[in-house]
């Protein structure tokens, strides 16, 4: 019964979809003003509609109602709860019902707050987003419909795939969809503009909350999967260059380039044409991700359950949308009008920099993950592009980028000062290079680039406090002025500050990662011990243990500083059921200088484990670096200036001291 | 400086880096793919020791031997050709004899591959796609059904 009201929930949610697709343009096209407005109602309608749907999945999957297929095919009775849960999404169907639930969400949050949008923009907007709503229902009314009965119900289902059991995976995709899908907004805004004819400083202040929104939802969803994979893969890396870690990092990327290209229309009026088609782009690479994902072209943990039909449903909505907004770019982009002149050497040039690094960036991950797929259906040559390609590609693209960052801010609007900037940047440059020196002094192993990558993060963290300490004039005068100023600066200068901080914090954790890890591989008996970093390792021995759903060999090893006890780690084998499926538990204990990672293998023939052990120096700084951006981006959000309407707001209360 | 100048120094600038990002991708792309092979397909492109490749199919049964500490030998099959494979390390959790492998390495003098990464599934269903893909031209699993041997 409950299956049957979410079916019904969503062919609900899709005829509201076609309505704020079809009426909503029908009514700006006439000028008909309630029709316009009647827009926030289908969005609302069609929010709520999938709030029911999703939620009547997840009671089946609650329930462990083995007579929805969905459900038999993907829990199981003794999963905990957290996982009954979760599982909702872990899975094609249930993730693309919460796909199309996180885009409504949106939908009715752009109806809800935008009450001061003009109306044929808003029911524009409104709009598109349907549209994106009804393409996705249909895909799943059609294709992946959650809802089908089995008859007779099983009395057991079949499981979820053990390594999707995890609490960081758990909540891994709501955050990347939520990111993914919120570039729907700024699409819509963008595809809506180009149908009115007119992008101004307004229009970019209003793209950019819901840009900023999506950014930091890609950010901790990136970061989250990077997290995983590093904890739950066993490898102890935290970047694979996988084909779906990048389906999420491109959609990143652009999002980024967008981010800072709104600036310029907003303060300047330019980059125009440039921002819109980001805005474009940065969606239609969310759904080449999905694409990718989706259609079991890609082999990953990923690819759900591969059919074709899926593959060719998704392909079209992409040609749809990504077609059908480029047409209407390169129709109606070539009328919106020219805005201000800049000079090369000014706040709006290092944008444009910014812009075409991080444009080229994307376009060398695109090209690394895409290739290898064209090259298969074109001569059915089979190859990979693996890491050595992201690493010589990537890496010099984003050098010059990290090394502009601190300089961008400096720079003032329209013509600037190289020189000045450059001397306003001294003690960061100083401080810099200090670290390079003090690195290549006490590390004497890994590769001599290394204590730079140190550098480059050192100089981030400095040259982005340096702008705040240039800002509240730090240093030149009584420190109580400074404070003063540092009060009544913008929020969203300090989000900025924070965002590009947390970027050299990232950058820190990368380079240690990478260039000083120790890592050792032996065969362990009980008893017996590895030093690895100063730090001693014992292997105390196994023992077998159940779980929930799982039977697992633990294994416990001390761990040492000297004569200290530090703690017990433990690294377990487990064994799921229904699925017998094996999966390897790694213990890590984070010591400030880094974390000590033990992963117990297989036996060895004559007694005792394999075991690899790692100590992976100042790790845990490259997911504390995503999480300093992501405050970044909340602060910034939360600033006044920044909240949609709020110029209007500012108004009307002038308006009424005035009365 | 004029409208149409601040235009042409963007345009020249954005096409500059655009070819440099180019150049960077073309070189790397021909310097850094790797190709993905079964055994047969090493036999018959006489693929040389020191050329780094992808090699595909199924762990032949009974050819799992654990060596000297932690070096571990098996043998990689399309159920036509061999080649014996050496690896270093700790196998994946998946890593079964009579299921497929991916592994990535190179070929010694001795004609042996040695390994440096090995993949094996993600879950117990689903086989690496190159490998199926590999085998069914083979002739020796069709779609929809198992590998033989598959636990389950």
């Amino acid at each position: 019964m409950i299956g049957e009201i979410g079916h019904f929930a969503l062919i609900l949610a899709l005829a509201s979809a076609l309505y704020q697709f079809v009426m909503p343009l029908l009514g700006a096209w006439k000028g008909d003003q309630a029709v316009m407005r009647s827009a926030t109602w289908a969005a609302g309608a069609q929010f709520l509609l999938l709030v029911i749907a999703f939620s009547a999945l997840t009671w089946s999957y609650v329930t462990s109602d083995f007579s929805v297929a969905n459900v038999f095919e993907n829990s199981h009775s003794a999963k905990p709860m957290l996982y009954k849960i979760t599982g909702v999404w872990g899975n094609h169907e249930g993730s693309m019902v919460l796909w199309v639930l996180i885009l409504s969400a949106f939908g009715a949050a752009v109806g809800l707050f935008g009450s001061n949008l003009p109306l044929s923009l808003k029911a524009r907007v409104l709009a598109v987003q349907g549209a994106i709503g009804a393409a996705f229902l249909f895909f799943i009314l059609l294709t992946s419909n959650p809802f089908l009965r089995l008859d007779p119900p099983p009395v057991e289902g079949n499981g979820l795939n053990p390594i999707l059991q995890d609490p960081a995976l758990a909540f891994h995709p709501p955050f990347l969809y939520a990111g993914y899908v919120g570039l729907s907004v700024a699409f819509a805004f963008a595809v809506a503009a180009l149908i009115e004819g007119r992008v101004d400083a307004a229009w970019a202040r209003w793209v950019r909350p819901w840009t900023l929104a999506a950014w930091m939802f890609l950010t901790i969803g990136v970061a989250m999967g990077s997290w995983w994979a590093y904890y739950e893969l066993g490898w102890g890396g935290f970047w694979f260059w996988d084909p779906v870690e990048n389906a999420s990092f491109m959609p990143w990327l652009v999002a980024t380039a967008l981010l800072h290209s709104a600036i310029v229309v907003e303060r300047r009026n330019a980059l125009k044409i440039w921002t819109i088609l980001l805005a474009i782009l940065a969606f239609s690479l969310s759904l080449v991700g999905a694409f990718l994902v989706r259609s079991g072209v890609l082999t990953s943990v990923h690819a759900f359950a591969v059919d074709p039909a899926r593959g060719i449903f998704i392909l079209g909505i992409l040609t749809l949308f990504i077609g059908g907004a480029l047409a209407l770019f390169a129709w109606r982009a070539p009328a919106l009008k020219q805005g201000g002149l800049f000079a090369p050497v000014s706040r709006e040039g290092a944008l444009v920099v910014n812009n075409l690094l991080l444009a080229a960036g994307a376009a060398a991950v695109f090209i690394g993950t895409l290739y290898p797929l064209a090259l298969e259906a074109i001569t059915g040559a089979k190859i990979s592009v693996g890491a050595p390609y992201f690493n010589m590609t990537f890496g010099p693209l984003m050098l010059p980028l990290l090394i502009l960052v601190p300089a961008g801010p400096l720079l003032s609007w329209k013509r600037a000062d190289a020189w000045g900037v450059a001397q306003r940047l001294w003690v960061a440059a100083v401080l810099a290079l200090a670290a390079a020196v003090l690195i290549l002094v006490v590390t004497r192993r890994g590769p001599w680039l290394a204590p730079f990558g140190i550098a480059l993060g050192v100089w981030l963290i400095a040259g982005s406090l340096t702008e705040l300490a240039e800002r509240t004039k730090f240093m030149r005068g009584p420190l109580v002025h400074a404070w003063a100023r540092l009060k009544g600066l913008p929020r969203s200068s300090f989000g900025m500050t924070l965002a590009h901080l947390g970027l050299g914090v990232s950058v820190i954790g990368m380079v240690t990662l990478t260039a000083w890890r120790y890592e050792q591989i032996t065969v362990m008996k009980p008893g017996g011990e590895v030093e690895i970093a100063g730090i001693t390792v014992s292997f105390l021995g196994e023992s077998p243990r159940t779980g929930p759903n799982f039977t697992a060999d633990t294994g416990r090893f001390g761990v040492r500083v000297g004569d200290k006890e530090v703690t017990t780690l433990v690294s377990e084998k487990r064994i799921f059921q229904p699925s017998r499926q094996p999966t390897t538990e790694v213990g890590i204990h984070p010591f400030l200088t880094g974390d000590l990672y033990v992963v117990m293998g297989d036996s060895a023939p004559d007694g005792g484990r394999t075991v690899r052990i790692y100590f992976n120096p100042l790790a845990p700084l490259i997911w504390i670096g995503a999480v300093i951006m992501f405050l970044g981006g909340a602060l910034s959000l939360s600033d006044r200036r920044f909240r949609v309407g709020a110029p209007r707001l500012a108004r009307r209360g002038i308006a009424q001291a005035a009365e | 400086m004029t409208r149409k100048q601040q235009r042409i120094t963007m345009i020249a600038g954005g096409l500059g880096l655009l070819a440099a990002a180019a150049g960077l991708i073309l070189y790397s792309i021909s310097d850094t793919l790797v190709f993905f092979y079964t055994p047969s397909e090493v036999a018959e492109k006489s693929v040389g020791p020191g050329i780094r490749f992808r090699l595909g199919g199924l762990v032949e049964k009974g050819s799992l031997v654990r060596g000297q500490g932690t070096r571990i030998t098996f043998t990689v099959t399309d159920t036509d050709k061999t080649l014996p494979v050496t690896y270093e390390g700790i196998l994946p959790d998946l890593f079964r004899e009579d299921q497929s492998v991916v592994a990535e390495g190179k070929l010694n003098a001795g004609g042996v591959f040695e390994a440096d990464t090995v993949l094996a599934k993600h879950d117990e269903n689903y086989m690496p796609r190159e490998v199926a893909d590999a085998l069914k031209k083979k002739g020796v699993w069709r779609e929809g059904e198992k590998p033989e041997g598959s636990v389950q």
